[in-house]
């Protein structure tokens, strides 16, 4: 994720593809998770087309991946749309983040780096822009990171619709899994001073606590909570 | 199940609340120390979901050998904090997973 180099000329073309490099790990890590999405859906009572759908309109790996257990197990749609927005709620605090940094953006850049935001997304693109370097192509950056992120979905998507259906017992081999591994290599770089650590360390006791929490609402509160405790500690350090 | 429905209704939620504080970023002046609060979302974000998807597989807390999630991210953790190489941590922990599923169905079989 910090692997640009600080001398190279920037443009479009050269921060697309550095984008698209940075985020390869997270590609990586979600094809997995992708696959067995689609692999799942299939078997969830989701039409083909539905599947495919989903992932192109709503793009938001998780809340997808906790729908197609709601459908499952026969849960009313508003329910299943009511917890995809506690899931998702999560993108509301990236784009904050993104604010002083995309606000000079047409509203058609916006527009596309919001509909294309994901967690490896914003963890790619929020490195990039809080470098030293007065780059005027940083986004151009985001959104090669967000269109690898992107395609790959869709390709993961339909090869777990076709392929994944094939092979017997797929939905067991707990594929899912490379969710939570990348996410932990995610987490991996900020552990950097105690404020840090005293955020997972809440946030990640208070996500246990909550877990029985209606409508995943565990996540949200577990968030806020270890938030809070991080700022406490800087603040007392 | 109206498919339309749920599927429509999912990407209009995830989309308003990914985007209207993009569309008004223009006219939003955050402080420097609200900044300083959001450096710590990503953390607190993903650790919020990463540690009961690891230590509550089946919905309840299960802290032994029988969990082979727990067993991959301890390998990870410990190759993440070694090499600081992402792709190799999702790699390795992936890896280590499988094997460790592989072993137990053995055991069990």
């Amino acid at each position: 994720m910090d692997a640009v180099n600080p001398i190279f000329k920037s443009s479009p073309r050269s921060e697309v593809l550095a984008g698209a490099k940075a985020i390869f790990p997270l590609v990586v890590g979600a094809i997995p998770f992708g696959i067995i999405f689609g692999t799942l859906a299939a078997g969830s009572g989701l039409s083909f087309a539905g599947a495919l759908a989903m992932s192109a309109f709503v793009f938001a790996g998780s809340s997808q991946f906790i729908a197609i257990g709601l459908i499952a197990s026969g849960t009313a749609v508003p329910m299943i749309i009511l917890t995809t927005v506690v899931v998702n709620l999560r993108h509301l605090l990236y784009a904050m983040s993104l604010v002083p940094h995309l606000q000079k953006l047409s509203h058609f850049w916006k527009l596309l780096l919001g509909f294309w935001l994901t967690d490896e997304a914003f963890a790619v693109a929020i490195v990039r822009y809080d470098q030293q370097d007065t780059s005027p192509y940083k986004h151009w950056y985001h959104l090669g990171s967000s269109l690898f992120m992107y395609a790959n979905w869709m390709l993961c998507t339909f090869i777990g619709l076709t392929v994944g259906q094939r092979i017997p017992n797929a939905a067991s081999w707990g594929l899912d899994f490379a969710m939570s591994v990348t996410f932990i290599g995610m987490v991996i770089p900020y552990i950097k001073n105690y404020a840090t650590v005293i955020t997972i360390g809440v946030s990640g006791l208070t996500a246990l606590l909550a877990h029985g929490l209606p409508h995943q609402l565990g996540l949200m509160v577990a968030a806020v909570a270890g938030i809070a405790a991080g700022i406490i500690a800087q603040q007392t350090q | 199940m109206n498919e339309f429905m749920l599927i429509g209704g999912m990407a209009i939620v995830t989309f308003l609340i990914r985007y209207p504080v993009l569309a008004m970023s223009g006219r939003i002046k955050l402080s420097p120390q609200f900044l300083q609060v959001l450096a710590y979302v990503p953390p607190a974000v993903l650790t919020a979901i990463v540690v009961p998807a690891v230590l509550m597989p089946e919905g309840s807390l299960s802290l032994d050998h029988t969990n082979a999630r727990l067993i991959g991210a301890i390998a990870a953790v410990l190759v993440g904090f070694w090499r600081k190489d992402l792709l190799l941590t999702i790699g390795v922990g992936m890896a280590v997973f499988l094997a460790w599923q592989g072993l137990l169905t053995l055991v069990a079989g």
